[in-house]
């Protein structure tokens, strides 16, 4: 009797073990698979970024051949010496630099704040509202706001800030000196920054939401002031998801078409002032490729299009090296 | 912001760091008279009196969520940072009532420190902001006189000799009982009258726990301390007097109260509620 029920306890032991070590292994081999297909993924993406490389490397070379590095600094996009025709990117890439910069300069901090009054300041009634519209202007497709910027925003503008600064502080500031143009790189700007502002607000948002309640209890037993806990303790915290989120905006602004050529004039020579009409590189290509006139010009704009890569892989790198070096660094 | 510089300036020139602390004669004491904490409309703890003797180590011992945190950050009206909640009934520190309409309650933080369970230093800081953080908000800029604060605390905090080479290394790559010390460290640079700890050694290893257990003895003489603890062999070890608070067990709501309280060696041999006798014989918590 009791033989036999130890005998039995045996069994069931090794009944147990055997299911476990099935069980373990299908564990082992869901691993396996899960582990290939997310290898998969990854590689896909790299694969992407190869394939987008190799074709403005190939598309280009034409260009690159006959402009070389001078495309670059070339203050006209098109125009003929000898009757040969020489391709510029200049103009689209100063009207690229310039409306980013602005639309960085005016989201970045209005983001920043609405993000930050968002997460630690807002009332609780009014936190799910405000997020809601937030998100909804995100949501918003560009040619809304190039719409909108053309109809309402461009002619305010023009009549109480562009021609009033034109006339008096641009007469000693190139930057903006007049005539105003219809539209122009500030106005496009001013456009670029009301789309990035969403992007930007609900990731400060969200990633001041999460910095840990410690960081402000800590500084809060201090006797600080929310300012103080918001300016000592959560931003410094937060700051390398903000960093991402400014980043984030900066990359729509760069690559933003639709609502630059509905606003920025499309001009292709430079004029150094914000109220004149100019060009960026996404709206160049998007206007001329589909009316591009020989193999040249296409390969210029190709050209073109592998500079606006370039420019916003380097300001990604940048951003990331400012982020490690000011992780690595305390005060 | 320039306002609330120039009022905690105000407040704050007494403590130098190599001037003469706080004899006993001139410690501070808490008075606590029918404080009832509520989180929105759910009482937190029954009306609590309680009397914190001056340049005495005071235990708060219990039963998890009877509310001795609750009652702890009330003593420095932390409790009302958490959203919905308020409290009722009032706290003196000496001759001062903290919540009289018009005190500003970041005046009282600065007078009554806190330590929190969980080391928590500012992670994107170097040791040395994380000390210097309460005396630059109060308005403290020359960097002498920052540098001579920062190491008088952190010499009182028994971790200037573990820190002294690192100071401007990250706060974040401290050990837990490192951290802990420098948390004290940085509540004593403010120059607190009261020091509240909510189970500072709840997250440490037994000899980071007697660290800070000598820590608050040394630190005894100079101020009054409050120490919420689970551990009661550390109520025996360092406190003069123990209060004990419970959640009654006939009582349908879980709402804690405080039993008892009294010097630490007569709670412990002699409780007088028939509560403290179970819960210190292990019976109940
Ligand atoms: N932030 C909070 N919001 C609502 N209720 C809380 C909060 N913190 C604590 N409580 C409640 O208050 C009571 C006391 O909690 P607490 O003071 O943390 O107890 P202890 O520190 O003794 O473990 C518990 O019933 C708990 O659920
Ligand atoms: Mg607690």
């Amino acid at each position: 009797m009791r033989v036999e029920s130890i005998r039995l306890l045996i069994e069931t032991k090794a009944v147990r073990n055997r299911i476990l070590q099935q069980v373990y292994r299908r564990i082992h081999y869901g691993d396996t698979v899960f582990w290939l297909i997310t290898l998969v993924f990854a590689l896909v993406v790299v694969g992407m970024i190869g394939a987008i490389l190799f074709v403005t490397l190939y598309g280009s070379a034409m260009a690159r051949e006959q402009f070389g590095w001078g495309f670059l600094t070339n203050p006209r996009w098109y125009h003929e010496q000898d009757g040969v025709p020489i391709y510029g990117a200049w103009p689209a890439v100063y009207g690229t630099l310039a409306s980013s910069t602005i639309a960085v300069l005016l989201a970045g901090p209005i983001g920043i704040g609405s993000g930050v009054f968002l997460a630690e300041l807002c009332p609780p009634w009014l936190r799910m509202p405000l997020s809601v519209l937030i998100e909804l202007l995100a949501a918003i497709p560009s040619v809304i706001f190039g719409l909108w910027g053309v109809l309402v925003l461009a002619p305010l503008f023009e009549r109480h800030i562009a021609i009033p600064v034109s006339r008096t502080i641009g007469t000693t500031v190139p930057l903006l000196e007049g005539p105003v143009s219809k539209g122009g790189v500030m106005i496009a700007g001013m456009v670029l920054a009301l789309m990035i502002l969403p992007t930007i607000a609900a990731i400060t948002r969200d990633v001041v939401a999460v910095v840990p309640n410690s960081q402000r209890e800590l500084l809060f037993s201090l006797g600080a002031t929310r300012w103080q806990v918001i300016w000592l303790a959560v931003l410094p915290y937060a700051f390398a998801g903000v960093i991402g989120g400014v980043m984030l905006g900066l990359g729509r602004a760069l690559g933003e078409t639709m609502a630059a050529v509905m606003l920025i004039g499309n001009r292709t020579t430079v004029s150094l002032s914000l109220f004149a009409s100019g060009t960026t590189s996404a709206a160049l290509i998007a206007t001329q490729l589909p009316n591009r006139e020989d193999a040249l010009h296409e390969s210029a704009l190709i050209y073109l299009a592998l500079i606006l890569f370039a420019i916003t892989f380097t300001v990604n790198a940048l951003a990331r090296l400012l982020v490690w070096r000011i992780a690595a660094s305390t005060r | 912001m320039v306002s609330v510089v120039s009022v905690m300036n105000g407040e704050q020139p007494a403590k130098q760091p190599a001037a003469a602390p706080v004899g006993h004669a001139r410690g501070h004491s808490l008075t606590v008279r029918n404080l009832v904490p509520f989180y929105g409309k759910r009482q937190a703890v029954r009306p609590v009196n309680l009397d914190i003797p001056p340049c005495q180590i005071t235990a708060i011992i219990g039963p998890s969520g009877c509310g001795k945190s609750t009652m702890l950050r009330c003593l420095n009206r932390m409790h009302e940072m958490v959203a919905q909640a308020r409290v009722e009934g009032t706290v003196w520190l000496d001759h001062e009532d903290i919540y009289a309409a018009g005190v500003d309650p970041r005046l009282v933080r600065r007078k009554i420190g806190m330590v929190f369970q969980h080391p928590a230093v500012l992670h994107t800081r170097s040791i040395y902001e994380n000390v210097a953080i309460g005396p630059r908000m109060s308005g403290i800029t020359r960097r002498r006189e920052l540098d001579d604060l920062v190491e008088h605390s952190l010499h009182q905090a028994a971790l200037w000799h573990e820190v002294q080479d690192r100071l401007k290394h990250p706060a974040r790559m401290l050990s837990g009982g490192q951290q802990q010390r420098l948390s004290i460290a940085r509540t004593l640079a403010i120059a607190p009258d009261v020091i509240l700890f909510d189970e500072p050694c709840a997250a440490l290893d037994p000899i980071a726990t007697s660290k800070i257990e000598e820590l608050l003895v040394a630190l005894r003489s100079d101020y009054t301390l409050v120490i919420v603890t689970h551990n009661l062999q550390q109520a025996v070890r360092i406190s003069d007097r123990t209060a004990v608070f419970m959640i009654d067990r006939d009582a349908k709501d879980y709402i804690g109260s405080l039993v008892e309280v009294n010097d630490t060696a007569e709670v412990f041999s002699n409780p007088q509620d028939p509560r403290t006798q179970d819960y210190i014989s292990g019976r109940v918590g």
